[in-house]
């Protein structure tokens, strides 16, 4: 993802960050539903220069028809990122990095989705990040959960994700692609908030036990302001067509 | 719906809801099983939706604002034919699940395989209007086009509206298909699957049907809906000059 370079100077004197972002602060985010007419569920979201579009498909008959489950539906899921997301072209075949992003966005949105109602069928959901600056899984996801509600999808609670880092001796919330690429941790979160569950966990890089704890708390609240984005997102959708009349 | 609508005499609280909302606690009676999950004592939303909930008589619901469409027993569905068997066809009725329609059902008679093509009576691609025989979730729904109205469509057209928008068409006791009917002359039957075969007189009064049908899917979340429509096919046959302004 880019060549790698010098590394920048990533906490600045007055301790703001490269961007001019404080330790605890999420990158500007926009999102909407409903974006595509084809899909039965679809969302937009941003997180500054990370941009994501999630299509659902489903519940609908499972094709082929030896991957259903007889007594609930399978979920699938596609990470994929487009060939000009990135600084330097991207192959669009799925690379392994892509495979195994699908299997964990698909397996931290297992829990809330209400599979078991759907016997035989399939669930289908498709992500394509189309601007990718850090971050894409955690963007994806929060996509995905969002697209599954617009399509109707029973759900328990929707998943929101963000990422903590640690650069240059700093715990920082949602880290950005130079931080990721400089910094000395990356810790994606997922997490279900009214469920009080954490659906993802990843760490790449060395955290202490002390800055885990303090990152994981970090996190949530980050989740936490996020959700209720999402929330407003789905709401707002209903409140517009109020207001046209 | 500005968030919160306490109405003072009924005591019904109306807001939109998204998954993962605390709806209720235990002590209310829930309507709509399939929208609403329980966590300890609190009852949750499982989907975006409308809730209602009715604090005199200590119930709550929640309606769906999208969704799928899920077979049930009695209701009729329009599904178009997806393959064809020996004896039986494959309809496709919009839900997770194909329907499967028996040629001894559709014909009324027993059916040698040996002797008939089946593509004969339905092809793929042909529309039925059929009813849900039998359905329950360990196997495929059954259709039947045994009763009045149902069996092949010959001639209309086609339309798709979410299946949550469904019950909003048909309105209470019917009240919004009769002014659509009414208005506009075209008849409607409308599947619970989402699906509505239209039969128009004339081609601007199935252009005014289908913008009619549209505001409806647009608007199903908001009250006063049927007077608004009334209001909206009036002013578009003026508009086409179908009759004089005022």
């Amino acid at each position: 993802m880019g060549g790698k370079g010098e590394k920048p100077k990533l906490i600045m004197d007055d301790g703001r960050r490269h961007d001019g972002r404080a330790f605890n602060e999420l990158r500007p985010i926009k999102m909407e539903v409903g974006v595509l007419n084809n899909a039965n569920g679809s969302a937009y979201v941003e997180f500054g220069k990370t941009r994501v579009i999630a299509a659902v498909y489903g519940p609908r008959e499972a094709q082929p028809k030896h991957i259903a489950i007889p007594y609930r539906a399978v979920l699938r899921c596609r990470y994929h990122m487009a060939p000009f997301s990135t600084d330097e072209r991207k192959s669009p075949a799925p690379s392994r990095r892509e495979i195994e992003l699908s299997k964990v966005i698909r397996e931290a949105l297992e829990p809330v989705v209400m599979t078991e109602l759907f016997p035989r069928a399939s669930i289908d959901i498709f992500i394509e990040v189309i601007s990718a600056d850090g971050g894409t899984r955690t963007t994806s996801l929060t996509a995905a959960s969002l697209a599954l509600a617009d399509a109707g999808i029973p759900m328990r609670d929707i998943v929101a994700a963000v990422a903590v880092g640690k650069v240059d001796g700093v715990l920082v919330l949602d880290i950005d692609q130079v931080e990721d690429n400089f910094g000395e941790a990356d810790m994606p979160v997922a997490a279900a908030p009214a469920l009080d569950e954490i659906t993802l966990l990843q760490l790449n890089g060395t955290l202490t036990k002390e800055e885990f704890e303090e990152g994981l708390e970090l996190a949530l609240k980050g989740i936490r302001q996020i959700y209720s984005i999402q929330k407003e997102t789905l709401r707002n959708k209903y409140l517009k067509v109020e207001v046209e009349e | 719906m500005s968030g919160k609508e306490v109405n003072e005499p009924e005591q019904i609280e109306r807001k939109i809801v998204t998954p993962g909302d605390e709806v209720a606690d235990a002590g209310f009676k829930v309507i709509t099983p399939n929208t609403i999950y329980v966590k300890g004592d609190k009852y949750y939303s499982l989907v975006v939706g409308l809730a209602k909930k009715d604090l005199k008589n200590k119930t709550i619901s929640i309606i769906p604002l999208e969704g799928y469409y899920y077979p049930k027993k009695d209701d009729v569905v329009v599904g178009i034919v997806t393959s064809v068997g020996l004896t039986s066809w494959e309809v496709d009725i919009r839900a997770p699940f194909p329907g499967i329609l028996y040629a001894s059902d559709f014909l009324g008679k027993p059916v040698n395989p040996a002797k008939e093509d089946l593509t004969n009576y339905l092809d793929v691609g042909d529309v039925v209007i059929a009813k849900i025989d039998t359905f329950d979730r360990t196997r495929d729904p059954h259709l039947t086009t045994r009763g009045r109205g149902l069996g092949k469509v010959k001639k209309g057209t086609v339309i798709e509206v979410s299946p949550v928008k469904v019950p909003r068409l048909i309105g209470r006791k019917g009240s919004m298909q009769s002014v659509l009917e009414g208005e506009t002359g075209c008849r409607l039957v409308i599947g619970m699957n989402g699906r509505i075969v239209i039969n128009c007189p004339n081609q601007d009064a199935e252009e005014i049907l289908v913008l009619a049908i549209r505001k409806i899917e647009r608007e199903a979340h908001t009250t006063g809906l049927t007077d608004r429509v009334k209001e909206f096919i009036l002013k578009e046959k003026v508009r086409r000059g179908i009759i004089s302004g005022r």
